[in-house]
This record gives C-alpha cells, sequence and structure tokens, in this order.
C-alpha cells in the first residue's frame, strides 16, 4: 500500500435526495489503492445509496466522485461520456451484490458468467476464454468441473463466489461489495470472508464494502466510515474506531454486538 | 399522366392496399434504413389483413417499394408453391395487379420467408425478409431500453456469451438459424430466421435487402455490396453446415437441403429447399 500515492477515489461534498427524503448528504472520502474502506451503520442510514453514488449508477444531486484511471488522470465520473463509463465499470471496477441473482446472468453457464467481461473487451478465442474462467473458479474455491453448470444449480455460498469471480476476472483496481456475506450462513461467511481478504491482498485490490455486521468489517475493512441518517458520523482506522468509538451512535452500534 | 382505361386490380383497395401517405411513412423509415445499415428502425406498423406472423412486415415493405412495372417472386423457405407464398402472392396480384414469377432472375422483388435464393441475386433486385424477431439480443437481455442502449454504444460482447454457451454445451456452434451477423462493421443484426447456410450469400450482395417485422414494428436494410460478417471465435470460426447426401430430385451437392418425410416407416430423402433452382436444374427448357 502506497499511502504516498495520490488516492484513487475521491469524494466530495456528495448528496443524494430522494424527493425531500435525505438518502446521503455532504459525504466526503478519500480511498487509496489497495485500501479497503468499511462503511456501516444500521439499515436506512444511506450506505447503499452511497454505495450507488459512488459506483455510477445513481447520479447525485451535488458533489463529485473522481477516479484515477491507469493512465493515472482523474477522471470525473459523472463528466465522461456514457461508453467511457461503462468500459471502465466492468474492467476497472467489480460490484458485488449482496444478492448473487443480481449480478449474475442466471440463464448462461458459470464459465460465461467468468468470461462475459472478457468478451466485452474483445476476447475472441474460446479456448484462452474457458481456460481463464477455470482458472478463476478454482481461484474462489469452485470446482473447475462446474464450469459448464448454471448457476442456479450452485449454493448460495458458490453463487457469491462465482459473482466475485466474473467481476475479478477483468482484474479491476476497485471493488464495491454490498454486504457481500449478507444471506449466509456463519461458516460460509467466515470462508468467503477469508477469500475475500486473500484476494483482496493478493491482487492489491481497493474495496468499499457496505455491511451491517461488525464482525465483517473489522475482518475485511482497514478503515470504517459510520453512517447514521445519511451522514458519517465517524471515520477512522478500524480497530479504533472499534475499540475506543467517540461518537454516541458509534458507542451505541459496538455496545449492541454480543460480546463472547 | 394518363389513367390506365381498366386498371388490371382490385380498385377498392389502393394500389398495393395501403394508402400512400403509410407508403411514404414506409419508405422514410426504410431510407433511413439503409442510410444506417443493420440498425433497426421503429415505424408505424399497420394492421394488415392477415395475423401477425405471416409475414405482416414484409408485406408492408413490398407494398411500399412495389410499383406497376415490377415483377414479383414470393418464397416460403424457398418454396414459390407453399401457403404463405400463394396467399402473400394472390395479395399482390390482387392489390397490385403485377407480373409474378418463380424465377428468381426475372423477379425485380422477391419477398422471402427464411430463404435467400440459390441463384445468385443482381444489382436492381430487392430482397424483402419478413422478421419475427428483429432483436439478436432479446433473448440475453429482455429490455429493450437496454438492447437500444448496447447497440447505441456498439456494447456487443453480450453475443458472443451465446455462442459461448453453444460451444460450451453442444462443442460447436450450435445456431443454425438467425445466425448473428455484424453489419458494416457496426451493427449487429439478426438474419431473420434465415439459415445461417444463407449468412455468406448477405455479404456484398449486390441487391438491396429489406427486412420488415410487423409485429415488433421494425425496419432495417443491407445496402448492396455492404459487408456482412457472420459472429464466431477464432477457434470456431462460422462454418456452413453440410449434408452427407445431394439432392434427390436434381443431384446438386452445394445447395440448401430440405428433409422429407416419406411413410412411417421412416422412410425420407433430401430435395432442395430452392423449388425454382432445382426445378430448372432438372428440366431447363421446360421451366420456360
Amino acid at each position: 500500500m502506497n499511502m504516498q500515492s495520490k488516492p484513487l477515489l475521491i469524494v466530495r461534498n456528495l448528496s443524494c435526495y430522494y424527493g425531500s427524503t435525505r438518502g446521503c448528504e455532504d459525504i466526503s472520502l478519500d480511498l487509496r489503492t489497495g485500501e479497503v474502506l468499511g462503511i456501516v451503520g444500521e439499515s436506512g442510514s444511506g450506505k447503499t445509496t452511497l454505495l450507488k453514488a459512488i459506483s455510477a449508477q445513481l447520479e447525485p444531486d451535488s458533489g463529485t466522485v473522481h477516479y484515477r484511471d491507469r493512465r493515472n488522470d482523474s477522471i470525473d465520473i459523472y463528466e465522461i461520456s456514457e461508453p467511457e463509463r461503462r468500459f471502465l465499470m466492468r474492467t476497472d471496477w467489480g460490484f458485488v451484490h449482496q444478492n448473487p441473482r443480481d449480478g449474475l446472468r442466471m440463464s448462461v453457464s458459470a464459465g460465461a458468467n467468468v468470461g462475459e467481461r472478457l468478451m466485452a473487451v474483445g476476447w475472441r478465442h474460446y479456448g484462452d476464454i474457458r481456460d481463464e474462467a477455470i482458472g478463476w473458479l478454482e481461484r474462489v474455491e469452485v470446482d473447475g468441473d462446474r464450469i459448464d453448470n448454471l448457476p442456479r444449480t450452485f449454493s448460495g455460498g458458490m453463487q457469491q463466489r462465482l459473482q466475485i469471480a466474473r467481476n475479478l476476472v477483468s482484474r479491476p483496481r476497485l471493488t464495491f461489495m454490498d454486504e457481500p456475506t449478507g444471506g449466509l450462513d456463519v461458516s460460509v461467511q467466515a470462508r468467503l470472508l477469508d477469500l475475500i481478504r486473500n484476494l483482496v491482498g493478493d491482487l492489491g485490490l481497493a474495496a468499499i464494502v457496505v455491511t451491517h455486521d461488525l464482525a465483517v468489517a473489522r475482518l475485511l475493512a482497514h478503515r470504517l466510515v459510520v453512517m447514521k441518517d445519511g451522514r458519517i458520523v465517524e471515520t477512522g482506522l478500524t480497530d479504533q474506531v472499534l475499540d475506543d468509538p467517540q461518537h454516541p451512535y458509534t458507542q451505541l452500534l459496538v455496545s449492541s454486538i454480543l460480546q463472547t | 399522366m394518363s389513367p390506365p382505361s381498366k386498371p388490371s386490380f382490385d380498385t377498392a383497395y389502393n394500389f398495393a392496399y395501403l394508402d400512400e401517405q403509410t407508403k411514404r411513412m414506409i419508405r422514410r423509415a426504410i431510407l433511413k434504413a439503409v442510410a444506417t445499415p443493420g440498425y433497426q428502425v421503429p415505424f408505424a406498423s399497420r394492421e394488415m389483413p392477415m395475423p401477425y406472423g405471416w409475414g405482416t412486415g414484409g408485406i408492408q415493405v413490398t407494398a411500399s417499394v412495389i410499383g406497376p412495372d415490377d415483377v414479383l417472386k414470393v418464397i416460403d423457405q424457398g418454396s414459390d408453391d407453399t401457403t404463405n407464398a400463394v396467399s402473400i402472392r394472390k395479395f399482390f396480384v390482387r392489390t397490385t395487379g403485377v407480373e409474378t414469377t418463380e424465377q428468381t432472375e426475372t423477379a425485380t422483388l422477391i419477398q422471402t420467408r427464411h430463404r435467400i435464393p440459390e441463384t445468385p441475386l443482381r444489382e436492381g433486385q430487392i430482397l424483402i425478409y419478413q422478421v419475427p424477431i428483429p432483436e439478436p439480443l432479446r433473448f440475453l437481455e429482455p429490455r429493450e431500453l437496454e438492447t437500444r442502449r448496447m447497440h447505441a454504444l456498439e456494447d456487443y460482447g453480450l453475443m458472443h456469451v451465446k455462442l459461448y454457451e453453444d460451444i460450451s454445451r453442444f462443442g460447436h456452434i450450435a445456431t443454425t438459424y438467425a445466425y448473428p451477423v455484424r453489419v458494416d462493421g457496426r451493427y449487429v443484426t439478426d438474419p431473420s430466421p434465415t439459415p445461417k447456410f444463407d449468412n455468406p450469400k448477405m455479404d456484398n450482395m449486390p441487391a438491396l435487402q429489406l427486412f420488415g417485422a410487423g409485429r415488433e414494428k421494425r425496419i432495417y436494410a443491407i445496402p448492396p455490396y455492404t459487408e456482412v460478417k457472420s459472429l464466431d471465435f477464432d477457434d470456431h470460426p462460422f462454418e456452413l453446415p453440410e449434408w452427407d447426401t445431394t439432392c434427390a430430385l436434381c443431384g446438386a451437392d452445394d445447395t440448401f437441403l430440405d428433409e422429407v418425410i416419406l411413410d412411417d416407416a421412416g422412410e425420407r430423402m433430401f430435395v432442395c429447399s430452392d423449388t425454382d433452382y432445382c426445378a430448372r436444374r432438372r428440366a431447363p427448357e421446360a421451366a420456360e
């Protein structure tokens, strides 16, 4: 992690409203290469709205999002043209949905799911696409023999891992994850978290992880942002925020976890 | 212009059934389609006196471009004498009085359901296809808004996902009809349910190719001498289907063959799907 370099992502004064309802308000944050930022907060605190606004899926009412691309140019993700934005979203970025069905193409095989990004950027050699897909399936601990199976024949945990492989195949520099372990049982959650943590470390990936589960945040995130009612109430290093919370809401959040 | 003393068609209807304003509207859509090869132009498709699925799109296109001097040929799966072909031919005879033919080279307009004649087409001819589903991405991406955006942005990776699926399931590209093509290096286009055997004929064809989809309300075109490339993979190139037999009637070994079941015992024969081509190979003199 190179802390001297310029941030990969710079968010400034971002606000989103749904009519008169506040989605998120006046959010500013930086993310550096290889850094994992956790966004925590209760349901309805604006976590997902913020993630959508940062990941070019929901145009904010005010504020800017700047991304430093592979040529080291800073680009405003809402100023670039739609083809450029689409290209960015499926090469340099990944998006892992809470429900794998939202992120997968359920009617085509696992191999086609993993290969889609490759074909979208011009891969035209079936054998190469397939080899790459098998490599990625095994990397996320899915048996390569399952490459021709439909995702619906996979278990929930496997679907989630398939979704991760589908995103990482283009070797993104930044991944957005919305509750990546939501809806999985505890043992599967633990394995998935382990996998994500290793992949992020191996690939030098930057990630923004939205979660309401503080245990997930503690395992994955280097830094934490705590949100309440659409605003950031506290930020800091993960251990610092969780072990010595300053804001009353964070204190409430931390104290509400069952202590083992 | 002096009106003909006795019109040769049923004057209860306007010439070619559609009213002149409708024909102008369709011609404008055709012009736009020709100017942007492979792009699906929306048009205000009319109710026709036959059900959707019987070629209402092709008929509207034909009705808009047909003139009294045209010679019309109508084929259905390559055949001049099946129900669809016969009824559409009768429709135009009744509403326009034009001359009809079964000979590919004599015709100026050819309306087809699915096949391209085996006889090469020439400049000045127009081939009109009846199209059920004009959108090649439809079964991969059901949202029309999204497919239009994908066309606009040349975002065609998904088309190869379909071909990938074919190979992973069947070991080869198993799509045999409606095989996606890229027109003029730009738009990915569905060549109607035409067998992929005919795809190479579309490439650099001297004749104008027009496509009409009545229910879906789309017109698209491939102008003469336009590059039409079938999509494929480097290690699984586009291949033509092959038969291990020749036409049982005329012996041709380079045509698209139909399988005809002869009895309940499984007897069958393979014959040319292009009846005009086959008949004249058998009796060159008798056909004319």
